[in-house]
């Protein structure tokens, strides 16, 4: 077959998405991109700090094989290692390829670009372009695909859901099916292979950090079609977040980075303003427990330390919010360095944080789980194809700061070429012909037909707020058995009462009712695959803490949680990481890092 | 961005019980405008968006009619996608980051009106059709020409200074709000500030600048940067602060120069 004939449907434009759409653009491949917002307006944007690649140019010794060190030990050795360390090694020569992009990454004073330091490090590692860096790699990637678009190698299709896949007798993957989200019509994308590069699915927790198109929804429509879903338990609270009615809004790891302390007053009722609290009476508690990392632990034990202080009544006024202070460094150091979320801060609450300590709390951030893919980024189902954060390699039980934007990359840019190779061998046979994408089309068809005629009185939109509560409640930093239980039994009950939703909107012109109900369905199937991930996972390792388990359990649970769909419940299934490059230690923060 | 002295953020001391939303309607492209009113319990902390999200639950105007739910655009929350600009009081913004609390204080009263774009295709209700925005910037070759994605080693040596002006011109979001706020923009008749900020930013790369001539030619044609009529509308509605008018300067000069050192090179 001529390789100029391949046809590669993409589903999601952001980083990832836009990184395997270029290169197989570049290759001389046709894709379809298919994005529910404009690709510029993809979630990656809101990646702040920088990202990560062992450039060494602060002669500190750093190297990619210090790198994949920190990552799998800061994952607490859940990740597969091969892949992490192909990433590490290719960093930075993604880093410099977006230099050469154009985007104004932060420099020195010879003109070089300029490296930060970033959690779960002790090297400067992390280049910027001042605190909206994934704003600025998105950018640089919607300009080169924008490219590749007016060369005809790219069609967008933005503003369109994708629904299910369009399997073939064989599971073989043929294509997707995808609804526009103006006109509600369905639309069959044949492609020779398709990649998933969705995101996470921040929303089922309710409130997260993520975009209100982080639902995970499609890569759940996967799921349910037959794609192993793998780690699903293991999810990021961040934690310095902004408590908002909406959403919480990151405040970004950078942020101590370049210096910012986390302090509670060592008197919870102490009323002064935070500049008047003289430094004896303030408490450090990161920088007291991990003198080595201080205020840069791993997100996971930042985020349990913060929990605790203010379950124990210590947060600031007593309640969940404690300080993250930057008042003591220049105020113009700040706004060159940290600018951007400064200002969201600003705006948001009312304060300015170069002059008053922020008050933030942990929040549902990034999803380490996610669809199983093998070491080229192949799903279990043949043709499909995952990277970014909707794939579960790399990130292991917690992600570092600054390594997801360059681990979107790295999955885009493997996923290209395994596509591109897989699509030249498959054999097509009459796939365009035979009627499945008809079919696909009638069945999904029906599924929205169901949800518009349905009249039984529930509301979406509490249903989902239930959902987001005890999935917060429950499922997040601390997690008892009995109550992932109890939320696995709330979920069943919210997927018996979405059967009974109205749409309450008889206009379907560009409604969000009708796809809102679809990805509330799909969210309700994934919920149920983190929830019971967690319930199983008897064990405390990186993001997942249990108290009744609190130590970390190599023999039973140094394993991957694989969970296949069935109508009755996930199945599980468990896989042994590959650990054949940094032998697993336990992880201990509070001095220089041990080797093992 | 300011780093001056601090200043105390003023306050809503004495907010209303309930606050009213006067929501412009449109069924589809097309179909008549007509307003309706919502009524919410005044609560702290609250922004354009969460108001809306609690309308579209219960969506019953303020007679007690029941209505369909208000359709608009939002996506990151953080005012960085820019999917969610509106015409909130009159002035476009991004309704996230549009505080409930800041509005009332800035109007004195208890209502805030919600108006789609104007510019803009209306899609329905508060969401409106950007798309040209995209294809403004295909018109100026906003990006860098790239030999190939291999490793090729870093880019050129930039000073700081140019890494900073480069970046506050990249951080646009193509929200439109200075399309909206522009005098001279509508109808095709002219590009508009962000499509030229966007060609200066690549014109100011030490790469882009090699290919700055199929930017500059971008802007000549009768839509191009010549309709500006100078109003500078454009900076003051801006959300990313881009130094808009700089860049329409500082592309008209190089025009310029361009048809000088052009017309000499022929």
């Amino acid at each position: 077959m001529a390789s100029n004939s391949l046809r590669i449907a993409i589903v999601g434009g952001g980083l990832a998405g836009l990184a395997a759409a270029m290169k197989i653009a570049e290759a001389g491949h046709e894709v379809d991109l298919i994005s529910v917002v404009p690709v510029k307006r993809s979630h990656s944007v809101c990646a702040q700090g920088g990202i990560n690649g062992a450039v060494n140019t602060k002669g500190e010794g750093d190297s990619p094989a210090k790198h994949l060190d920190d990552t799998v030990y800061g994952g607490d050795f859940l990740a597969n290692q091969p892949p992490v360390k192909r990433m590490c090694d290719m960093a930075p020569e993604i880093i410099y390829l977006f230099d050469r992009m154009g985007v104004p990454f932060s420099r020195t004073k010879e003109g070089l670009m300029d490296f930060r330091r970033f959690g779960g490090t002790l090297h400067h590692r992390t280049a910027f372009s001042g605190a909206s860096t994934g704003q600025q790699l998105l950018y640089a990637l919607d300009e080169q695909v924008r490219r590749w678009e007016t060369e005809g190698k790219v069609n967008k299709y933005e503003g369109w859901e994708m629904l299910s896949l369009v399997l073939d007798d064989h599971q073989v993957c043929r294509g997707l099916v995808a609804m526009n989200l103006q006109t509600l019509k369905l639309k069959s994308f044949a492609a020779d292979a398709v990649i998933m590069a969705t995101g996470g699915p921040g929303l089922i927790f309710g409130k997260s950090t993520n975009s209100m198109t982080c639902t995970g929804s499609a890569t759940s429509a996967c799921y349910q079609q037959g794609a192993r879903y793998a780690n699903g338990e293991f999810i990021q609270v961040h934690p310095t977040s902004i408590p908002g009615e909406d959403k919480l809004r990151l405040m970004s790891e950078s942020a101590r980075g370049e210096g910012g302390r986390v302090w509670v007053p060592r008197d919870p009722q102490d009323a002064r303003v935070p500049k008047e609290i003289p430094d004896a009476e303030r408490w450090y508690f990161l920088e007291e427990k991990y003198p080595a990392y201080g205020n840069l632990v791993p997100r996971d034990i930042a985020t349990r330390e913060i929990f605790q202080v203010c379950l124990e009544g210590h947060g600031v006024g007593g309640e969940n919010q404690v300080y993250l202070d930057l008042t003591h460094i220049p105020a113009d150091v700040l706004t060159e360095r940290l600018g951007a979320i400064l200002e969201i801060y600003e705006m948001f609450v009312g304060d300015d944080p170069r002059y008053v300590p922020m008050r933030i709390f942990p929040g549902v951030h990034y999803s380490m789980g996610g669809l199983w893919v093998d070491f080229e980024q192949r799903t279990n189902i043949p043709g499909l194809f995952a990277a970014g954060e909707c794939d579960y390699s790399i990130h292991g039980a917690n992600r570092l700061g600054a390594n997801s934007l360059v681990s979107c990359v790295y999955g885009g840019f493997t996923a290209a070429p395994s596509a591109i190779e897989y699509a030249r061998n498959v054999e097509r046979g009459s796939t365009e012909t035979n009627g499945i994408h008809d079919s696909e089309l009638k069945k999904q068809q029906a599924i929205n037909d169901g949800i518009i005629a349905n009249e039984g009185g529930e509301n979406q939109y509490k249903l989902h707020e239930e959902m987001g509560k005890i999935m917060t409640d429950n499922v997040t930093v601390v997690r008892y058995n009995d109550r992932l239980k109890a939320t696995d039994e709330k979920l069943l009950e919210l997927q018996d009462r979405f059967k009974n939703i109205s749409i309450n909107d008889s206009n379907l012109w560009a409604t969000q009712a009708v796809p809102h109900a679809r990805q509330l369905s799909n969210m309700l199937s994934l919920a149920r695959v983190i929830t019971l991930g967690a319930l199983n996972r008897n064990e405390s390792r990186g993001a997942h803490y249990k108290p009744d388990f609190p130590e970390r359990d190599d023999e039973n649970f140094m394993k991957t949680t694989v969970a296949e769909y069935s109508e009755e419940a996930p199945v599980f299934s468990y896989e042994p990481v590959d650990v054949s490059l940094v032998e697993p230690r336990k992880r201990d923060y509070s001095s220089g890092k041990k080797k093992g | 961005m300011s780093t001056n002295a601090h200043h105390e953020k003023k306050r809503l001391t004495n907010p209303p019980a309930t606050i009213k939303f006067k929501i412009q309607r449109c069924e589809k492209e097309g179909s008549p405008k007509y307003w309706e009113t919502f009524e919410l319990q005044y609560r702290r902390n609250l922004n354009v968006i969460s108001a809306l999200m609690e309308i579209r639950k219960n969506p019953v105007t303020i007679e007690g009619k029941t209505t369909t739910p208000p359709v608009w655009d939002m996506s990151c929350l953080e005012q960085v996608c820019g999917i969610c600009t509106m015409v909130i009081d009159g002035t476009v913004r991004q309704s996230c980051s549009a505080l409930v609390d800041d509005l009332l204080l800035a109007s004195g009263g208890n209502t805030v009106i919600l108006e789609p774009m104007s510019k803009f295709p209306n899609v329905r209700d508060l969401k409106v059709d950007r798309s040209k925005m995209f294809d403004h910037l295909k018109q100026v070759n906003a990006w860098i020409e790239l030999d190939g994605t291999y490793d090729l080693g870093p880019g050129p040596h930039i000073p700081n200074e140019i890494a900073q002006d480069r970046y506050a011109l990249s951080r646009c979001m193509t929200c439109g709000c200075c399309l909206e706020a522009c005098p001279q923009y509508g109808d095709d008749n002219y590009i508009g500030p962000q499509a030229i900020a966007q060609a200066r930013l690549f014109n100011m790369h030490p790469t882009g600048k090699i290919t700055a001539e199929d930017r500059l030619n971008g802007l000549l044609g009768e839509d191009g940067i010549t309709n500006c009529g100078n109003a500078q509308n454009c900076i003051k509605v801006c959300p990313m602060n881009l130094p808009l008018t700089k860049a329409i300067y500082e592309t008209n000069r190089d025009i310029t120069i361009d048809a000088i050192f052009g017309w000499l090179k022929k």
